[in-house]
């Protein structure tokens, strides 16, 4: 299985080549895609001289153009997919039906990954894909479990990609509108979730409260550590109880069930976290790489050393296994 | 502009989902009504005696009904629900992708659920024959502008009433709300008529659970704002089922499209009934979807 990591900027994108990458992923510095975070992301000078730098060393790059196109603004996506391909970029990975098809007629030659962002979750949506745009990878929403992957891999035509560490989105990627109903600004639209402009931290008696667009997503008494409030992993109240209604603060981590993805015939594994700094990225990277050579050299797994860089201290195999439903 | 009537999002007893489609029959001024389980596929079989008769009602009351396929198939027996779906010959509205491979090349109706942001995702989606394109309910009032003075072949409909839906996802949230799991959910969704009420630790009303979905507390009411998606080409009101009186409201947008009622009074006619939440209509005047712009 290929190992695709995550670049926010061109020093991590070395970062992730030197700890043994197969691919990097990345974007542009604008909300043609869906980590559009200030100070991430880059130009399209910087991908040229990170495709060399990748290449050079024989991983691979590809580029997130995973936003939804704005109406009347698609020119500034077509733009984005023209530097990639200009850049040398390994695969494009989009989203938008519009933008597939426009890519897919402007540069005929060059391989196309579907995002996550679109939620292709059967294997007819896939081979749509495949066969309308000749698409050659799709990454796999987060929904489903090992055993439904396995029956998908078996009935399409193109390669999977599946994630395999990192941040959790518990609703269907790309189908989220959470972020824009409290804050105006979301995913598919700004390529940004939860954005830090519109949080709000404020001490009130001995608790933090922590606000997303005026909401309290969540509240913590003295002592505790904050989390960022990301929507979905916040506390709120049903019938009067508390509780994390979709997610608690968690980290998906699928190191252990890696022989299992192999075994589902999955090509690629996808590391969440453009947004991550460079200890972050160099130790998970550094721990995928040992496993993925173990199992390929049918040795013993080793056992997880990440626990510490996940969110909150916990970790879920998520969808992967049908209890997590 | 024509009304349609969207599918019952909810988990309504068999009995009253019937009741409620003889009334829109009988009384519901809509020219439209999408019926079928667009949320969770466990509920649909007890509904599957009742459909036939609902369909022959609706439509001997003159009303154009289209079936609604699943928000998000997963299982193999979704799957096939779906294209069973396409094999019934009536006009589908596709909720995903695998329902638009399905219908692709035939007429179809885009819902809500499905991404179309811009003109060429639009032009794409004609291209394969959509006959009318629900708007993404997060588009603002500019974006609708851009997508109606286009070309386009299809009817755009915008979301004009009712809990806008927001996300979608593997996890029943209903279930893990009561401590179950979703493969033994005894069905706990039945109990909240309009979606189950998620407040924030502070008592702000935020969302609504609906099983696998979930809703925008809010109720989204464009009213005032009917003028301009007329103007922008928009020829489709959506209105989205909830417990209240659902002939009052599609009245009132009947009355408020055909010039009877001024658009700025809709919002006081709606707020004079007992609605399940305040509301909102932040998304058209790009504002968070939870305000209200007055």
């Amino acid at each position: 299985m290929e190992l695709v990591c995550p670049a926010g900027t061109p020093s991590a994108l070395r970062t992730v080549v030197d700890a043994g990458a197969d691919a990097v992923y990345c974007g542009f510095r604008d909300e043609t895609n869906a980590r559009n975070f200030p100070g991430l992301n880059f130009t399209a000078q910087e991908l040229v001289q990170g495709v060399a730098y990748a290449h050079d060393r024989g991983t691979k790059v590809l580029v997130a153009i995973n936003t939804f196109a704005r109406a009347g603004g698609t020119e500034l996506w077509h733009r984005a997919v023209a530097q990639a391909v200009e850049s040398g970029a390994d695969a494009v990975i989009l989203a938008d039906l519009g933008l597939l098809g426009w890519a897919s007629r402007a540069y005929p030659a060059q391989r196309l990954h579907l995002s996550v962002q679109a939620a292709a979750s059967t294997p007819s949506a896939i081979r749509f894909y495949a066969e309308r745009y000749g698409v050659k990878r799709v990454v796999l929403p987060r929904v489903l479990t090992v055993e439904e992957i396995a029956a998908i891999v078996s009935a399409i035509p193109c390669e999977t990609e599946v994630f395999a560490f990192g941040g959790l989105c518990v609703m269907t990627e790309g189908r989220c509108l959470l972020s824009s109903y409290a804050t105006g600004e979301s995913p598919n639209m700004n390529g940004v979730c939860s954005p830090a402009a519109h949080v709000d931290y404020r001490q009130e008696g001995t608790a933090l409260a922590a606000r997303l667009g005026g909401f309290t997503i969540d509240r913590y008494p003295a002592g505790q550590p904050a989390a960022y409030p990301t929507l979905c992993k916040g506390t709120f109240k049903v019938d009067g109880k508390a509780a994390h209604i979709f997610e608690e603060p968690t980290s998906l981590n699928a190191l252990a069930i890696l022989p299992q993805l192999k075994a589902a015939g999955v090509s690629a594994l996808k590391i969440e976290g453009r947004q991550r700094g460079k200890a972050y990225l160099a130790a998970v990277v550094r721990q995928f790489r040992t496993a993925l050579d173990a199992l390929d050299a049918g040795q013993a797994m080793p056992a997880s050393a990440l626990i510490a860089l996940t969110e909150g201290g916990r970790e879920t195999t998520g969808s992967y296994k049908k209890t997590w439903r | 502009m024509k009304l349609t009537l969207g599918p019952v999002l909810f988990n309504w007893p068999t009995p009253m989902w019937v009741d409620f489609y003889a009334r829109i029959a009988d009384e519901a001024p809509v020219d439209r009504v999408v019926i079928g389980e667009v949320v969770c596929s466990k509920r649909s079989p007890f509904r599957t005696n009742a459909v036939v008769d609902v369909i022959e009602r609706l439509e001997r009351a003159g009303k154009e009904v289209v079936l609604a396929a699943l928000a998000l198939p997963t299982l193999k027996r979704e799957v096939a629900e779906v294209a069973d779906l396409v094999g019934s010959g009536r006009l589908i509205e596709i909720n995903d992708m695998t329902a638009l491979a399905a219908v692709a090349g035939s007429p179809y109706i885009v819902g809500p659920l499905v991404n179309v942001y811009n003109e060429e995702a639009l032009a794409e989606l004609e291209s394969l024959g959509a006959t009318t394109i629900t708007l993404p309910p997060e588009l603002p009032q500019a974006s609708i502008e851009i997508l109606g003075a286009g070309k386009s072949t299809a009817d755009l409909e915008v979301f004009a009433f009712g809990r806008a839906p927001l996300a979608i996802s593997a996890r029943c949230y209903h279930a893990r709300a009561h401590g179950l799991a979703k493969d033994g959910c005894k069905y706990v969704c039945e109990h909240d008529l309009d979606g189950l009420h998620v407040e924030t630790l502070d008592g702000q009303s935020f969302l609504a659970v609906n099983g696998v979905q979930t809703l925008a507390s809010g109720l989204t009411v464009l009213g005032q704002e009917i003028p301009e998606l007329e103007t922008a080409g928009v020829l489709r009101l959506r209105l989205s089922p909830h417990t209240c009186d659902m002939v009052a409201v599609t009245n009132a947008y009947r009355d408020a499209v055909d010039g009877r009622l001024p658009p700025a009074e809709l919002v006081a006619r709606i707020k004079a009934l007992e609605l399940p939440a305040a509301i909102v209509n932040g998304y058209f005047h790009a504002s968070p979807g939870a305000a209200f712009v007055g």
